[in-house]
């Protein structure tokens, strides 16, 4: 189990993030699925994208704290557009 | 022997436009993800080999190492590693993925 806050906590500490979005797919703390918008992704494909995420999360899902994430990732430029 | 797995994975991935590795079969998928990847491939009415590996472990393991993904399903398009069931998921609703198939199938 995990907090959206303990997410948002070791994400930001290993990536500039712009937005940061959580849901908790089962109620159980350790499906999620995570948005996140960040001016590092500029320039890679979603597959080195999700790479960094994973990397970043990679002793929360190790540890079964975070069983299943689901991830969505944009550039700050992409999630403008997706706003409006 | 892990380069035995290796080389059979290239020859597919490199012999098919489409490759999919997934739990089961197209028509009987064993995970909600497979299902998924498999739905939005045949929404384009495209060909695509898969291969399940739920029935070799070998193939199961391999695969992981030879992307470096941790998950299954994993797509490989024109040769090249694409993602899992997030990522088709994405690139499809952008309208990115028809373009890559198309330049897969025109090669």
């Amino acid at each position: 189990m995990i907090t959206p806050n303990e997410i948002k906590e070791t994400l930001s500490k290993a990536l500039p993030v712009s937005v940061i979005e959580t849901q908790d797919l089962t109620g159980g703390g350790d499906h999620w699925q995570v948005i996140i918008v960040s001016p590092a992704f500029e320039g890679k494909g979603l597959v080195e994208q999700h790479r960094m995420v994973n990397e970043a999360l990679k002793a929360e899902i190790g540890d079964q704290r975070i069983h299943a994430l689901a991830l969505r990732t944009f550039t700050p430029a992409q999630w403008e557009k997706l706003g409006s | 022997m892990a380069d035995d797995i290796f080389t059979k994975i290239d020859e597919k991935v490199k012999n098919n436009k489409v490759m999919l590795y997934m739990k089961g079969t197209p028509d009987f998928p064993q995970c909600g993800f497979s299902a998924h990847t498999v739905e939005i491939l045949r929404s384009y009415g495209i060909p695509f080999a898969s291969e399940d590996v739920l029935a070799d472990p070998a193939i199961r393991d391999g695969i992981k190492r030879y992307s470096n993904w941790p998950t299954i399903p994993q797509i490989y398009i024109g040769g090249k590693f694409v993602g899992g069931c997030d990522i088709v998921h994405e690139l499809h609703e952008r309208g990115e993925l028809e373009p890559l198939l198309k330049t897969a199938f025109s090669e």
